[in-house]
């Protein structure tokens, strides 16, 4: 089907010709059907979106789009809201609808374009509610919102199409629920709308389809949920992009056994910046951010115009990166996940990754970052940090040739998301639930919701969903006769506006830089006030520290000074090493996909030649004086050193899951008399020592290695350490968050730090022992298989070694041993073992008193 | 003072104390135990205002005082105030609770304390009630004053321990041989830092020590070594 005339002049006057996903958008917006376009960055993916909404609004006749349209209300408006476009970032709202401006003007379309964002002005918002313009671009979070107001039918009824961008990133969240939940609600509201989701390449395509157009509920008679009864949005897929080129950084230096700072490299990366355009540094951690950007500014000898951008950077400080990275005026920039997703910017010819890839699919989004023209090839150069990064670079290259995708599958519903829809839902309008029900099966995460689950949500909504019905009369939403649920106050209302979103920030802190009270002037006063302030950092980490312990922020090593109310100060220290470690691991593990892959890479000893020499001959030492582990198997050594006991295990699952194992097996550790001591966790391997001689226990049957990595630890093992489980009663806090249980704002103001009312870990352990099946604690261990303990990895990973354990008894360590070894004292140590660390403080005590130091 | 057991021996004003694992002191010669901010009814209190918190704080707070109870047999028990966590919290009682704190009551002299948060109890609830009780040297009362021989409860010590990256926090008795501050007992009560300037006020410095509740023993550690 041809362009509208007025568009093709457009294009042909700017010397462009449409491209085909974009004019296929078009033919299946005219079919009627909703569409997913997976597409690379720079193929003009966000014009593709709008293209069928311009159309539509440029072909509506004057008269008509004129015309009131009877709202009940005696407000006169026009056409009303024809498009809503939803992104997981504000700025990127701001920049399409920069964006958009541009054709809008050329073509002299009567159309208009609001952004509304959490930066939008009361008195703005307010007049978007009386008289909405054509298109509306917004975040997830205000959706909710919109949804929540009694406004929602008026301003929504109208709604024709939605356009969702980077929906392969919000639907790996818990916002991507809380988006899917909103989708639900517009379908019921304007059954007429058609979706557009725009997506990078994924592994599962046909299930992010899903997202785009409202399940069938329940199914037809003959059609099972989930097979052929599953509706999905048509595919578009953007062909002609030109495969990138990736290499790995062929480094002349001695590659490290450890650590994640890739100092090693730094010359080379610097050079790699001096010899392109504008390249873009990408790491996993804030810190490795600050590290890398210190060391380059100090052998930037040549002045190249290089920035740092990671999340934590003040907002106004991040804008100037991005503005003048836009304008080309930046050599190099030294960014986290923080610019994963985007503004494009046109200009950038390399992408430099350092560290571990961690996925295939981040990977290639990632250097799909660099030169968004389609056409042209993206070149990236990948600097791993370790040697068992090399591995794990080696993999991803290969991944990438093959464009293989390791995206995670569509997740499930999150009860916590659910509970916060309910409230928002009758926030808006009463509620039956029966048609609430129905309606939120229509999402796709929901789809398989039971309406137990369901009704479970509503009573924690109502009364708190307590087995004992004591709080009735303190409901928040109550039934009416016709069993409408309503709620019995505005109090809730306004709670609700100001605990909408799935976003749980960590509690923060600022940092600021002060003389040290050490100095050499002898001085012994109070810290002076003041300072420059050098950025913000978790409250957890600084509860971990004492006065005088020292640690890298900012890209140098400070000394831990004093706390005082909510800012840290801190002073320079001249000590070459922090003493306490300040890399708090990536948020995202190694992929289970690239770790098969690498499993398989060690496995086939031919395969090693594409290996730097240094790697191979490192492989083949533990070939000769241990075992490499097979593809299937699991290679486990133990050995002494000084005068402990060692045993190392290769799991190849993630820190997290890793984290996880190390917590269960030093409990049954513990039970078969090892005397464990503490374990220390990588992305690849797991150390556990302790006083016991463990080679000698496996050699005399005392300790069979078969049990000790049985299943059977995810039963009573698992259960025993939830209820103490710190990173357990982290999760729930957020669940309780989320869900409303307690609110994260307070009516109109934050809540101050001195003022905490109670502690969600004394909740836990109270509802855990009264009402153990509670919908929250469902929720949070639900969580808690994926997230910070990823016990589904951990479970998949022991069926799949199941009889497969290979032990090594060694004399001493191996070489695939030392890079975890080597994380001892580098990394915190876990263990949550929490009368061992009191007794050492009172210890101290003791020798103190008996004068023995 | 012994270590890694579930009592330390803490003495103030002359008068050994039992220290006990679950927050509460025992005073072997009187038969007297003490307990302090049972805060119950915490969980409703929030329901009333829209937080609805579970409602089992009372019932696995008063679980928790029966163990102990059944442990040492007292003749006296103090609840040295905030026993409620509001003016109206006993009226929220509900029966079970009820009966499980007259049974609690049973054969004993009971003396609920005023706090600040429960500052006119009824007089059905069992148990005679007092400002403060002065057994000996040591006078027991809600709030703390630095006073010689006092037993006080108010401030909800808790004292962090920080060592290698990691910290551990628990509640804990704080006192320096002259005077105690006891820990909350109450299944939702959170906790002030030793550090704090509350407690300097009542000690006049660091040499105090915090008798820190961990999961399974008690640890005794100078306040200075906290965080």
């Amino acid at each position: 089907m041809p362009l509208p005339e007025v568009f093709a002049r457009w294009f042909a006057a700017r010397g462009w010709s449409p491209r085909a996903h974009q004019l296929a958008l078009l033919d299946k917006a005219r079919q009627g059907r909703s569409a997913l376009l997976i597409a690379p960055t720079g193929a003009g993916k966000t014009l593709a979106g709008f293209l069928p909404t311009l159309v539509e609004l440029s072909e509506s006749s004057a008269p008509a789009r004129a015309a009131t349209v009877s709202t009940g209300r005696a407000v006169r408006r026009s056409g009303g809201l024809h498009t809503l476009y939803i992104s997981p970032l504000k700025a990127l709202a701001v920049d399409i609808a920069r964006n958009l401006e541009a054709p809008i003007a050329e073509m002299a379309l009567p159309i208009k374009v609001e952004t509304r964002t959490g930066d939008t002005p009361v008195s703005r918002r307010q007049r978007q509610r009386r008289y909405p313009p054509d298109i509306l671009l917004t975040t997830p979070e205000q959706l909710a919102l919109l949804l929540a107001s009694d406004d929602a039918p008026f301003l929504f009824s109208s709604l024709k199409r939605i356009v969702l961008d980077e929906l392969h990133a919000l639907v790996t969240s818990k916002r991507g629920d809380l988006l899917s939940l909103g989708l639900a609600r517009l379908w019921r509201i304007a059954p007429q709308i058609r979706a557009i989701g725009l997506s990078a390449t994924v592994a599962e395509p046909e299930s992010l389809a899903r997202f785009l157009v409202p399940q069938l509920s329940p199914p037809p008679a003959g059609e099972a949920r989930g097979g052929e009864g599953e509706r999905r949005a048509d595919i578009v897929v953007a062909g002609g992009a030109a495969a990138p080129i990736v290499e790995m950084l062929d480094t002349s230096e001695r590659l490290p056994w450890a650590g994640h700072s890739a100092r090693h490299a730094m010359a080379e990366i610097y050079d790699l910046i001096k010899r392109n355009k504008t390249t873009l540094v990408f790491v996993n951690t804030r810190s490795q951010a600050e590290m890398l950007f210190q060391d380059l500014w100090r052998m930037n000898d040549d002045g190249l115009a290089i920035a740092l951008h990671h999340g934590s950077l003040d907002v106004a400080q991040r804008r100037k990166v991005e503005d003048a990275m836009a304008a080309g005026k930046l050599r190099g920039v030294v960014c986290t996940s923080s610019l994963d997703l985007g503004v494009d910017w046109g200009d950038v010819d390399l992408v430099i990754n350092v560290g571990a890839p961690k996925g295939a699919s981040r990977l290639m989004q990632r250097i799909g970052r660099a030169n968004h023209r389609i056409d042209e090839a993206s070149r990236a150069v990948l600097v791993p940090a370790n040697r068992f990064e090399v591995l794990e670079c080696r993999v991803a290259i290969d991944a990438v040739a093959e464009n293989a995708q390791d995206t995670p599958p569509l997740r499930t519903g999150a009860l916590d998301v659910l509970a916060q829809h309910v409230l928002g839902c009758a926030c808006g309008a009463p509620f039956l639930s029966d048609e609430l029900y129905a309606e939120v099966l229509t999402s796709a995460p929901y789809a398989g919701l039971s309406r137990s689950d369901f009704d479970d949500v509503v009573e924690f909504v109502a009364t708190g969903g307590y087995a004992l019905k004591s709080y009735e009369r303190f409901a928040r939403i109550k039934q009416d006769a016709q069993g409408r649920w309503r709620v019995t106050n505005p109090r809730v209302r306004q709670s609700y506006r100001l605990n909408v979103g799935t976003i749980v920030e960590e509690s923060m802190l600022k940092v600021k830089l002060v003389r040290s009270r050490r100095g050499g002037s002898g001085s012994t006063g109070a810290i002076a006030r003041g300072g420059r302030m050098l950025g913000q950092i978790e409250e957890y980490f600084i509860e971990g520290l004492v006065i005088g312990d020292t640690f890298v922020f900012g890209g140098e090593i400070v000394r831990y000074e004093a706390l005082v109310e909510d800012e840290v100060y801190v002073s320079r220290a001249n000590d070459a090493d922090a003493k306490v470690p300040s890399y708090m691991g990536g948020k995202f593990p190694l992929s289970t996909y690239l770790a098969e892959r690498v499993r398989l890479l060690l496995a086939d000893q031919r395969a090693w030649r594409g290996l730097p020499d240094q790697v191979r001959e490192w492989l083949s030492l533990q070939a000769h004086l241990s075992s490499v582990p097979g593809a299937r198997e699991m290679v486990v050594e133990t050995f002494p050193r000084a005068d402990k006991h060692y045993l190392v295990c290769y799991p190849f699952e993630g820190r997290l899951a890793h984290q996880t194992l190390g917590m269960l097996l030093t409990r049954r550790l513990e039970r078969a008399r090892a005397r464990p001591l503490g374990f220390v966790a990588n992305e690849y391997a797991l150390a556990v020592w302790g006083l016991g001689d463990m080679s000698a226990m496996i050699r005399q049957r005392r300790l069979n290695l078969d049990a000790l990595f049985d299943p059977d630890m995810l039963g009573d093992d698992l259960e025993a350490w939830l209820a103490e489980s710190a990173l357990m009663k982290r999760t729930f806090r957020t669940c309780a968050i989320i869900s409303g249980l307690i609110a994260r704002r307070f009516t109109g103001e934050e809540k101050s730090r001195r003022q905490v009312l109670f502690s969600t870990d004394l909740v836990y352990d109270v509802l855990r022992k009264h009402q153990p099946d509670h919908v929250l604690l469902r929720a949070a261990r639900a969580d808690a298989a994926t997230g910070l303990l990823d016990i589904r990895r951990l479970s998949d990973m022991l069926a799949r070694i199941s009889g497969r354990i290979t032990h090594k008894e060694l004399e001493r360590i191996s070489p695939l041993a030392v890079p975890v070894m080597l994380e001892i004292g580098r990394e915190a140590v876990y263990g949550e073992a929490s009368d061992e660390l009191l007794a050492e403080a009172a210890e101290e005590l003791v020798k103190e008193a008996t004068g023995s130091s | 003072m012994e270590n890694g057991t579930t009592v330390h021996a803490a003495t103030v004003a002359g008068v050994t104390l039992v220290a006990d694992l679950s927050g509460a002191f025992f005073w072997e010669g009187e038969r007297l135990l003490v307990v302090s901010d049972l805060h119950l009814e915490k969980g409703s209190s929030f329901a009333m205002r829209g937080v609805l918190l579970p409602p089992y704080d009372t019932a696995a707070t008063l679980s928790r005082l029966g163990a102990v109870i059944a442990r040492y047999d007292p003749r006296h028990v103090i609840a040295l105030g905030d026993s409620f966590h509001d003016r109206e919290a006993h009226g929220r009682l509900d029966a079970a609770d009820r009966t499980t704190l007259a049974s609690l009551q049973r054969g004993r002299d009971w003396i609920w304390i005023v706090g600040n948060h429960d500052p006119d109890l009824p007089r059905d609830l069992g148990g005679a009630v007092a400002d403060e009780v002065a057994i000996g040297p040591l006078a027991f009362r809600h709030e703390p004053t630095g006073a010689a021989g006092e037993i006080a409860g108010h401030l909800h010590p808790k004292a962090r321990v920080s060592r290698r990256g990691r910290s551990v926090e628990r509640r804990c008795f704080a006192s320096d041989g002259e005077r105690a501050v006891m820990p909350s007992f109450g299944a939702y009560t959170g906790g002030l830092s030793i550090r704090d300037l509350a407690f300097a006020a009542i000690f006049k410095s660091l040499a105090f020590t915090a008798h820190v509740l961990g999961d399974n023993r008690m640890h005794a550690i100078a306040a200075a070594r906290c965080s």
